[in-house]
C-alpha cells in the first residue's frame, strides 16, 4: 500500500503523523506470531488491494439511509460517506458544546488547545495499527464537552461505505472529551451499503475528567464483506464512569481492541458485551483496564453466541498497579456454542501487583440447555423460536445498562433479526 | 382421549418404562402415585415428546392420533400441556410476552392469525384473576426469581392460557405451602370440563385431597402394578410404599 504519497507535510499535526508512520513502517501489520493476535489473521485482509482515499465524494438520500440512525428519537449526528463527511446527513453544533469534525479541530486555531493536549495522549504510540490510523486519519469525530454541560440530545457517528471503490479502507479519528461533570452518549455505528470489501481501521481517544459520565454504544452489525479494527483508548480521571457496550452481530472480520486507563481514584470503567455470530464471521475482543490508582472499579461482562462457522477471541487483561490498593476487577465472559464448527478462545489476563484487590474472572463455553429448550417447546414454541428466545434470555442482561431506552429497542431488533425469528412482540 | 399401550422407554440403553397400559377418556381424572425413581417423571415426559427419551416399544395416541413421530410443540399444539416439577427460568422475557409467543405460535400451527392485543390482555387478565395472580408478577421474567410456590401457580397459568385438553401435573404439589396448594387446585379445578382430561402425578395423596381423582394408578419399577378408586390413595398414604416393594418382590 502506498501511504507516504499522501502525506499532507503542512499538516500541524505533520510531525505526530511522520513519527507513527515510522513507527508502522517498522512493525508493519500484526502477525499471528504476535501473542495478541493469535487467533486472528489479518493475512486475508492484506491480500485485497484496497483504495485508501476514495475519489469522489458519494451522495446518499436519507431515506437509502435512515434505518441506520435510532429513529423514534432526535439526535446530534456526524455522518461519513467513504471515509468523506457529508453535512447534508449530519446534524452538528457548536452551542455550548462541540460536537464536529476532527478535520475542524485539527486546523482551526480555536481547537489547538484542545489537540495540543488531547490528540494522541492516549492512543498507543506502538500499536501498529494504531500509528497507521494516526499517520493516515483525514476524518471522525471531534467532540467537545465542557465543565457542567450535557448535550441535549445523544451523538450518533456513523461511517457509509457505498462501494464505488472495488475495495476500500477507511481510517476514521475520533476524540471525545469530557470535563469536569461533563456527560454524553455517543452510538458509534459502521455500515457498508454494499458486498464491497471495506476495511476500516479506526482509532477513537476517550477524555473522561473528574465525575465525567460517558455512556458510548458500538453497533457492530455490518455487512459479511466488512471488516473492522476498533482501536478505543479511554482515559478516566476521578470518580468519572465510563461505560462502553459493544454489539457485535455482523461484519466479516471485527477486532475490538478496547483500552482503558484509570488515572484517578473512584473510578468506575464498564465494558460489556453482546456478540451473535453465524456464517463464517469473526471477532476478537481484546480488552485491557490499567488499575493505575488505588480505589477504583472495573466491570466486564461479555456475552457470546457462536453459530455456524464463526470464531470468537475475548481476551480480557487487567493490570493493577502496586499502588492501586482496594481495586475492585470483575470480569465475565460467558459463550455458547451452538454448532459443532464455531469456535470460540477466551482467555483472562490477569497482572496484579497490588496486595489488597478483589479480583475476579470467569468464563464459561456452554450449550443451549436441553430441558429448558424443551420446556419450551412444550408450550407449542417451535425448536428454531424456543432456541432463539434462549439464547435472547442468556445474552439479555448485559442490555440493562443501556440507558438509551429507544436504542435498547433497536438492539433487540437487531438481536431478534440476527437469530431469524419473529416473536410476536418486541424483545 | 388418550390411549397408552405397552408403553416401554428409556434413556440411553436404560429401560425406565416398561409396559405401561393406561386410558384416560375426556372428563376424567387419573393420578400417577409412585415411590421415588419409579418412572412417573419419565412418563410424563415421553408423553410430551422429550427428545432425550427414546420409545423402544408400544405407543402414545391421542384422539385416535399416534404421537410417535410428532416433536413436543406439535404435541402441544395437538393439546398436551405438561406442568413441570421444575420450571425454567427465562430472564429478560416477561410472563405476558412469553404467552404471546405460546398462544400465537399454537394459532399459527392450525392456520390462524394472531389473537387480536385487545383479546389476548383480557385473557391475560381473566386467567390470572382465577389463579389469583398479582398483575405486577405478569411483567416480571418468566420464572426468575419466583418463589416454588410462585412458579406452580404461573404453570397453571399457562395450563390456563392454552386451554390444554390433556394437562398433565408432574409433581405441582411439591414445595408448596397449604394456601398456594388450594389456589392451584382450585385453578385446576375451575379449569376442569367434560371435554377434557388431567393426570395428576404426585408422590403424596395430599394434592388429590383437592384435586379428586376418578382413578389412582400405582407405578412402580416402570410399571403400573395397581389401579383403584381414589381410595387406593388412602392406602398409600397409611401404608406407605414399602408394602407394594415387598408385594412386588414376591
Amino acid at each position: 500500500m502506498a501511504f507516504e504519497n499522501n502525506i499532507d507535510v503542512e499538516h500541524p499535526v505533520h510531525d505526530i503523523r511522520s513519527e507513527a508512520f515510522k513507527n508502522f513502517e517498522e512493525k508493519g501489520f500484526p502477525t499471528k506470531k504476535e501473542e495478541a493476535w493469535k487467533y486472528t489473521s489479518l493475512k486475508s485482509l492484506q491480500k485485497i488491494d484496497f483504495s485508501i482515499f476514495p475519489k469522489e465524494v458519494n451522495a446518499l438520500e436519507n431515506k437509502q439511509v435512515k434505518k441506520y440512525f435510532l429513529q423514534e428519537i432526535d439526535t446530534f449526528k456526524i455522518v461519513f460517506v467513504d471515509g468523506i463527511y457529508s453535512s447534508f446527513l449530519s446534524e452538528t453544533t457548536h452551542d455550548g458544546v462541540d460536537i464536529c469534525l476532527m478535520s475542524a479541530a485539527l486546523t482551526k486555531p480555536m481547537y489547538k488547545q484542545y489537540i495540543d493536549v488531547y490528540f494522541n495522549k492516549v492512543a498507543s504510540k506502538d500499536d501498529s495499527l494504531t500509528t497507521l490510523n494516526t499517520a493516515f486519519s483525514r476524518e471522525g469525530a471531534f467532540i467537545y464537552i465542557p465543565k457542567n454541560k450535557m448535550p441535549k440530545k445523544p451523538v450518533e457517528i456513523v461511517h457509509f461505505s457505498t462501494g464505488n471503490e472495488a475495495s476500500l479502507m477507511i481510517q476514521p479519528r475520533n476524540l471525545i472529551i469530557a470535563e469536569e461533570n461533563a456527560e454524553l452518549q455517543v452510538i458509534e455505528r459502521h455500515q457498508s451499503l454494499t458486498t464491497n470489501e471495506v476495511l476500516t481501521n479506526v482509532v477513537t481517544e476517550i477524555f473522561a475528567a473528574k465525575n465525567a459520565i460517558i455512556d458510548y454504544y458500538k453497533i457492530q452489525n455490518d455487512a459479511k464483506t466488512a471488516s473492522l479494527i476498533d482501536n478505543t483508548y479511554i482515559n478516566q480521571k476521578s470518580n468519572s464512569v465510563v461505560k462502553v457496550h459493544t454489539f457485535s452481530f455482523g461484519g466479516k472480520l471485527t477486532r475490538n481492541n478496547l483500552n482503558f486507563y484509570q488515572n484517578g481514584e473512584y473510578i468506575d470503567s464498564t465494558m460489556k458485551g453482546i456478540t451473535i455470530l453465524g456464517d463464517k464471521q469473526h471477532v476478537d475482543h481484546h480488552t485491557l483496564v490499567h488499575h493505575i490508582e488505588p480505589n477504583c472499579e472495573s466491570h466486564q461482562d461479555y456475552k457470546g453466541v457462536y453459530g455456524e462457522n464463526s470464531t470468537g477471541v475475548f481476551n480480557g487483561k487487567i493490570i493493577v498497579d502496586k499502588i492501586a490498593q482496594k481495586t475492585n476487577a470483575f470480569q465475565q465472559n460467558n459463550n455458547i456454542l451452538i454448532s459443532d464448527k464455531a469456535t470460540i478462545n477466551t482467555k483472562p489476563q490477569l497482572e496484579i501487583f497490588a496486595d489488597d484487590v478483589k479480583c475476579s474472572h470467569g468464563c464459561t463455553i456452554g450449550q443451549l440447555d436441553e430441558d429448558a429448550l424443551f420446556y419450551l417447546q412444550s408450550r407449542g414454541i417451535p425448536k428454531k423460536e424456543a432456541r432463539a428466545l434462549l439464547m435472547y434470555a442468556f445474552a439479555n442482561n448485559v442490555l440493562e445498562s443501556v440507558r438509551i431506552s429507544e436504542l435498547k429497542t433497536s438492539i433487540n431488533r437487531l438481536i431478534a433479526e440476527k437469530l431469524g425469528v419473529r416473536l410476536g412482540f418486541d424483545l | 382421549m388418550l390411549k397408552i399401550s405397552n408403553l416401554h422407554a428409556g434413556i440411553e440403553n436404560n429401560e425406565i418404562l416398561k409396559g405401561i397400559n393406561l386410558e384416560v377418556k375426556a372428563g376424567e381424572v387419573h393420578a400417577i402415585m409412585g415411590p421415588n425413581g419409579s418412572g412417573k417423571s419419565t412418563l410424563a415426559s415421553v408423553i410430551a415428546g422429550k427428545e432425550e427419551y427414546e420409545v423402544t416399544e408400544g405407543s402414545v395416541v391421542l384422539e385416535g392420533e399416534n404421537l410417535e413421530d410428532s416433536s413436543p410443540e406439535e404435541r402441544a399444539h395437538k393439546g398436551i400441556f405438561l406442568s413441570f416439577q421444575y420450571p425454567v427460568e427465562i430472564p429478560g422475557v416477561s410472563v405476558t410476552n412469553f404467552m404471546k409467543t405460546a398462544i400465537n405460535e399454537g394459532r399459527k400451527a392450525k392456520g390462524l392469525d394472531d389473537m387480536p392485543a385487545k383479546d389476548m390482555l383480557k385473557m391475560i387478565r381473566d386467567k390470572a384473576e382465577l389463579l389469583e395472580i398479582d398483575r405486577k408478577f405478569l411483567s416480571r421474567s418468566l420464572n426468575e426469581g419466583f418463589s416454588g410456590g410462585e412458579k406452580k401457580r404461573n404453570e397453571i397459568f399457562q395450563m390456563a392460557m392454552l386451554e390444554p385438553k390433556l394437562a398433565i401435573l408432574d409433581e405441582t404439589d411439591s414445595g408448596l405451602d397449604i394456601d398456594a396448594l388450594r389456589i392451584v387446585a382450585n385453578g385446576v379445578n375451575k379449569l376442569k370440563n367434560k371435554d377434557n382430561a388431567v393426570i395428576v402425578i404426585t408422590h403424596y395423596q395430599r394434592l388429590l385431597e383437592y384435586i379428586v381423582p376418578d382413578f389412582v394408578h400405582v407405578l412402580h419399577q416402570g410399571k403400573i402394578v395397581k389401579s383403584g378408586t381414589k381410595e387406593l390413595a388412602h392406602e398409600l398414604e397409611e401404608k406407605g410404599y414399602d408394602w407394594l416393594k415387598q408385594e412386588t418382590a414376591v
